[in-house]
């Protein structure tokens, strides 16, 4: 840990900030000065204050309270449905690299097939098919709507990883020692994929949380009254342009700051870990 | 050369069967259909004869293995069918907005490009200069910031300066230029931005890598201008990612207009995908699919024959 910050100060600087981040979000209702959700009708479309210091919405609710338990929202589906796109996407490529022939064939037909969108598309058909299924209070198939177009991208790369795990030797062995292939698989080559699996994982989660603000700003994803961030510059944000524009202005910014962080945080994360990609 | 362009379109071919199948039973998986969401979606009582009636007229009571017949011989021979919410063929849905959104992915294109070769170039040329922080922070914040928000904040911008909105109503290009640009500009900028923080990341770290090599060496050494070593020599090679880079995001760029052309309020393609979508509107989202599939598909393949051109090193039998 000390070593990564050392060699990685932009990195260093972005797991603080996810740090702040997550720590806001899990205690939020210690941290935030105001119930999320607490109707004010005499402080409607309120300016930044002391009382308010991002203002409040057009119902009077406090927008610093509501970006930080947003935090809560865009980190959990964020690192969800990171972790099961990466996941399942890292098993596809390993098995495809692994058993190769008719399998490989198969698995990489089905990645060019979802390839061949934009995600946000992807995840729009996807939402379509699977509707809402509120577990607590975050939609499961939202996750698996953002999760989805991950996995075409994480197997591609660790595919490409596990073709050169799969040539070493003690694979050989492994095989000729007569485990079993899913032994191999998660016990010989899993610990030599978990550099690129890592990466993406942490890359991912930068743009999962972009397409749920995306998906929650058109109305398909996260519903009021949760606060997420992307609901928050959705429905009367955009009538009050003129009037409020900091109901705009953070919620934005948070979205900014979250997927910067863990983008830089994935940048960091593949230098220090795989130092062939450094430029 | 050509061989190897018709074998590759070729290829295409059984992704896009693929792709055809995939969407077709993945939407079909849906519990409720457009009917529903037609008849009964603002919460009226509706008979159950008249939402049968209004399957029967649709089509939707057919076996599916029918209904399946039918989407992929339309499909073989370029028909769409019609869209089941408003009757009109979906052809005519989609072309009536295309226009509206090609011009703002060209024009995005056109900003990122402009904006971003010259960005990545001068970042590489002075490493680890100010101007190279710069272009390196200006273009990590490009990849973190969401266009349909940069969008409201131009939005936001042009109100408080000019007390001015753009024009909400669509005017083609050829018929009035001043009152399309000044519709078209502001949602090309939203989305050009990110476009143009990828390419420039691109080409900056591409440039980098081609001055180490030793034809850029030797150049020098044997005295050519540093203009020319970097005009005809290094940029020449470092661009070629580039392309591909352009090629790939443009065919993305529906993709960032989904939610931006929702923002400025552009009746384009990204807005009908979304109202398809929310409509459970099959036909209409199995024809917008194919096509978004198609379009990426055939781009990808441009930017590889673009490629072969550029780069003689890379012929193909």
């Amino acid at each position: 840990m000390i070593a990564f910050c050392r060699a990685q100060p932009l990195g260093a600087v972005s797991l603080a900030v996810i740090l702040v981040m997550m720590l806001g979000g899990v205690f939020a209702p210690w941290v935030a000065p105001y119930d999320p959700l607490a109707i004010d009708f005499a402080a409607v479309l309120a300016r930044p204050s002391w009382a308010h210091w991002f203002g409040t919405d057009g119902y009077g609710r406090d927008i610093l309270s509501r970006v930080i338990h947003g935090a809560r929202t865009a980190l959990v589906i964020g690192f969800v449905s990171s972790f099961l796109g990466s996941s399942v996407g890292a098993l596809l490529g390993a098995a495809s690299a692994y058993f190769g022939g008719k399998i490989d064939d198969a698995i990489q037909r089905l990645v060019d097939i979802l390839l061949a969108f934009p995600i946000i598309v992807l995840a729009l058909v996807v939402v379509a098919v699977l509707g809402k299924a509120v577990v607590l209070w975050i939609d499961a198939n939202l996750i698996v709507a953002i999760a989805i177009p991950i996995v075409p991208k994480v197997a591609r790369v660790v595919r490409a990883a596990a073709l050169s795990v799969r040539a070493m030797p003690y694979i050989d062995a492994a095989r000729a020692g007569g485990y079993s292939h899913l032994r191999i698989i998660f016990r010989h080559m899993a610990p030599n994929l978990a550099a690129p699996y890592l990466i993406m994982l942490t890359a991912y989660i930068a743009q999962a949380i972009l397409l749920e603000a995306s998906l929650s700003f058109l109305g398909l994803g996260v519903s009021e009254p949760t606060p997420a961030w992307g609901l928050m510059l959705s429905g009367n944000a955009a009538d009050f342009y003129g009037e409020a524009p900091w109901m705009i202005i953070f919620p934005g910014l948070a979205i900014s700051l979250a997927v910067f962080a863990f983008n830089l945080a994935g940048d960091a994360l593949r230098d220090w870990l795989d130092p062939k990609f450094k430029t | 050369m050509l061989r190897y362009a018709v074998q590759r379109l070729l290829l295409t071919v059984p992704t896009l069967i693929g792709v055809a199948v995939l969407v077709f039973f993945v939407l079909r998986v849906v519990p409720g259909d457009v009917v529903e969401v037609k008849l009964r979606g603002d919460g009226g009582a509706v008979a159950q004869e008249t939402i049968e009636a209004e399957r029967k007229r649709l089509g939707l009571d057919r076996p599916l293995a029918r209904q399946f017949v039918d989407w992929m011989v339309g499909l073989a021979t370029l028909d769409l069918g019609t869209s089941m919410w408003t009757d009109r063929p979906v052809i005519d849905e989609i072309a009536t907005r295309l226009e509206l959104s090609l011009q703002v992915a060209i024009m995005a294109t056109l900003v990122a490009v402009l904006i971003a070769i010259p960005m990545g170039t001068a970042a590489a040329l002075l490493r680890d200069t100010w101007i190279d922080y710069v272009v390196r922070i200006v273009t990590i914040a490009g990849l973190a910031v969401p266009s349909f928000w940069l969008g409201m904040l131009i939005m936001i911008g042009l109100l408080t300066a000019f007390s001015w909105l753009p024009p909400i109503t669509f005017t083609p290009l050829w018929k009035d230029p001043a009152a399309n640009l000044a519709q078209l500009i502001w949602p090309a900028m939203a989305v050009g931005y990110r476009y143009a923080a990828v390419v420039a990341r691109l080409v900056r770290s591409s440039l980098l890598e081609v001055l180490n090599e030793d034809y850029i060496r030797t150049a020098r050494a044997k005295g050519v201008m540093e203009r020319l070593v970097v005009g005809r020599h290094a940029l020449r090679n470092a661009l070629l990612p580039a392309i591909t880079v352009i090629g790939l995001e443009f065919a993305f760029l529906i993709g960032g207009l989904v939610v931006t052309e929702q923002v400025f309020n552009l009746n384009g393609i990204g807005k009908l995908f979304v109202q398809s979508v929310s409509r459970n509107d099959f036909t209409l989202i199995q024809g917008m699919v194919m096509l978004i599939a198609s379009f990426y598909v055939l781009v990808n393949l441009a930017v590889d024959m673009l490629y072969a051109v550029f780069d003689p090193r890379i012929r193909y039998r």
